[in-house]
């Protein structure tokens, strides 16, 4: 009966976004199906990363509906941690908790659990994401970018969110780590069944693991579909962003 | 579809059959801790034990692993576990489980507590002895940029010299007079107060001239300084280490205890005898004001009296610590600022050390002039 809201995990309407007087998202419509990968494009600057906080939340919206799985967003309550996790640019670990504390952090918030038991999920969470039980005492100070990534992701994670928002998740790595971040969410995305919502200008990811791709540009989402459709696309920017030398490149080296 | 997990626990023989039914979800963890060990008992007098999963509707890694703790704790002590009737959406998520928290590194014992005791005390004496060395190494490159910029003078850096001076001496101008002005009102009226049950009040002049030209002036003024100023320096220093920035000057062939340090140092050692001068002056003020109105003292007599007492020896004492004051504060406050690691905590926690070890350092710099000056007969 209610399979067609069902299907998709968010859906953005109208959405119309600014400050001041610029405004960055204009009317806006974007559906994020339930257990797929979706990559976002777009200029830099140009609105990707105001969409993910608008969707979770931290930004004001002037106009237009957010639902996420089927129920409207409007102030984000203490429920937020449980319907998605975000994993930020830089990784925002708190810098004063270990590694352990950190991913055990929404665990002790949301959830009244033994501590032996939040100590396990804690280092389950942290294997699941590739590390090893003896990172845990570290302090994000001590930690590469990678395993920083690294442990962002588990503490994401660590209430089983349905959804996962990534912003930017491979920039600062290098290809190996990139790769394996992008196979690590992958098989995270099979295994826990996550949607995952990717801002991302790494072509390889998008190409790789993202089942569709938007390209967000002038404030609205001008083209989206897997990312071979988006290659055939006409819009003028898409044409920029994918036929451009670098991206000619990569693909190139791809084939 | 159930709303809350269950765990039926069915012996049939040897074989113990649990099974799991409803969320077994992060939402429902009081239950599955409870459910669990509810059934440990059984699992343990049981030479067998089959986890049938086809009832369970909604899994996550969190009731994932609780059931997998189950399976762990039978098979531990050699005895049969299995999972049947796995769903096939849940079937990686088990995986996934099964591989995790099999090596757990071994607990570090916990150290004998007395010797802790004895570590932590040799450690701080080392760090002691290390805060030492980072002083007298920070002072030896102030002296060494002081020497290259009376070689070159065009390498000093006059704009952020003046900045500096700007920011910690004009800017602190209001604050520094409002609260000498204050401290020298409460002398002089506690003076007044207290020498009148004597007949002794005509004293109170001197004793307001004399303990604020030679010790209040200075050391109120210094402290305000350490706290407004010494922290500002250090957070600033601190910040810019955490960022990269200081190497990033390092590596374009500057010196950063010229660019940085010395013109922050050097306008702390301008600023603070200026600073000390005001607020002396707007001490005697205040203690005037108190004179005329509360100890019934006109003006003429006020300065008359503050003119026999003091001379000019009392001013030099005061104004002379100033500048040793001030260098004592820059270099604790820009050290400290170097000191900062990665953190924000450890921002915060240098902040802190550099505003205390600043005070107990000019007030104990201000114990040894007591002595020098006394000995000297000034």
């Amino acid at each position: 009966m209610d399979a067609p809201q069902d299907q998709f995990a968010i859906r953005v309407r109208d959405l119309v976004v600014g400050f001041g007087r610029q405004t960055v998202l204009d009317h806006l419509s974007l559906d994020v199906r339930r257990g797929e990968i979706l990559g976002l494009v777009g200029a830099s600057g140009g609105g990707k990363s105001v969409l993910m906080r608008t969707i979770i939340g931290l930004i004001p919206r002037r106009g237009g509906t957010i639902e996420v799985m089927g129920q409207p967003t409007g102030g984000h309550g203490r429920g937020a941690a449980t319907t998605w996790g975000i994993l930020f640019q830089q990784g925002a670990l708190f810098s004063s908790l270990t590694v352990r504390q950190n991913v055990q952090f929404p665990l002790r918030e949301n959830l009244v659990l033994s501590q032996e038991l939040m100590d396990e999920i804690a280092i389950a969470k942290l294997e699941m994401v590739g590390l090893r039980a003896q990172d845990a005492d570290k302090y994000p100070a001590e930690l590469s970018g990678g395993m920083t990534k690294r442990v962002a992701l588990a503490r994401a994670l660590a209430l089983d969110p349905p959804i996962l928002f990534l912003d930017e998740p491979t920039s600062g790595l290098d290809p190996i780590a990139a790769g394996e971040f992008d196979a690590l969410i992958k098989t995270l995305q099979k295994t826990l069944g996550l949607t995952v919502f990717m801002v991302t200008h790494d072509l390889a990811s998008l190409t790789t693991v993202c089942d569709r791709v938007a390209a967000l540009a002038d404030g609205k989402i001008v083209a989206i579909g897997p990312m071979r459709e988006l290659l055939q696309s006409e819009h003028p920017w898409v044409r920029a962003y994918f036929h451009g030398k670098r991206s000619q490149m990569l693909q190139h080296e791809m084939r | 579809m159930n709303h809350e997990p269950l765990l039926l626990a069915t012996p049939s023989g040897d074989v113990l059959n649990l099974r799991p039914e409803g969320p077994w979800t992060a939402a429902n963890v009081v239950m599955l801790e409870t459910l669990s060990r509810s059934v440990g008992a059984d699992v343990d007098r049981s030479r067998a034990v089959t986890l049938d999963m086809s009832g369970v509707s909604a899994l996550d890694t969190l009731g994932a692993w609780v059931l997998e703790k189950l399976s762990r704790r039978a098979a531990s002590s050699g005895r049969s576990a299995e999972f049947v009737g796995v769903a096939d959406h849940f079937s990686g998520l088990m995986d996934e489980v099964r591989q995790v928290n099999r090596h757990t590194p071994a607990p570090t014992a916990a150290p004998n507590p007395v010797l802790a005791r004895l570590g932590d005390l040799g450690k701080s004496t080392v760090g002691a002895r290390e805060d030492v060395t980072i002083f007298l190494e920070l002072l030896g490159a102030l002296f060494m940029a002081v020497i290259g910029v009376l070689r070159r003078p065009r390498s000093l850096r006059l704009t952020s010299l003046v900045y500096q001076l700007y920011r910690i001496g004009w800017q602190a101008i209001p604050i520094v007079a409002l609260i000498t002005f204050l401290i020298g009102a409460i002398i002089a009226q506690q003076g007044f107060f207290h020498f009148r049950r004597f007949g002794a009040e005509s004293y109170t002049v001197d004793m307001v001239g004399i303990l604020v030209l030679r010790e209040l002036g200075v050391l109120i003024v210094a402290i305000m300084v350490a706290g407004r100023s010494g922290s500002a320096y250090t957070a600033e220093l601190g910040s810019m280490k955490m960022r990269e920035e200081i190497d990033a000057l390092s590596t374009m062939g500057l010196d950063p205890v010229e660019v940085l340090i010395l013109p922050r140092v050097a306008a702390l050692v301008i600023a603070l005898p200026i600073l000390t001068f005001i607020g002396s002056i707007a001490a005697l003020y205040g203690g005037g004001l108190v004179a005329q109105f509360y100890g019934d003292m006109g003006p003429a007599i006020y300065m008359a009296r503050l003119h026999e007492a003091i001379s000019v020896t009392h001013f030099e004492v005061g104004i002379l610590k100033a500048p040793f004051m001030a260098l004592v504060i820059g270099i604790v406050a820009c050290s400290e600022g170097l000191r900062v690691k990665g953190s924000a905590e450890s921002l915060g926690r240098q902040t802190t050390t550099s505003v205390v070890k600043s005070i107990f350092l000019v007030i104990v710099l201000d114990g040894l002039f007591a002595v020098f000056f006394a000995s000297i007969g000034m």
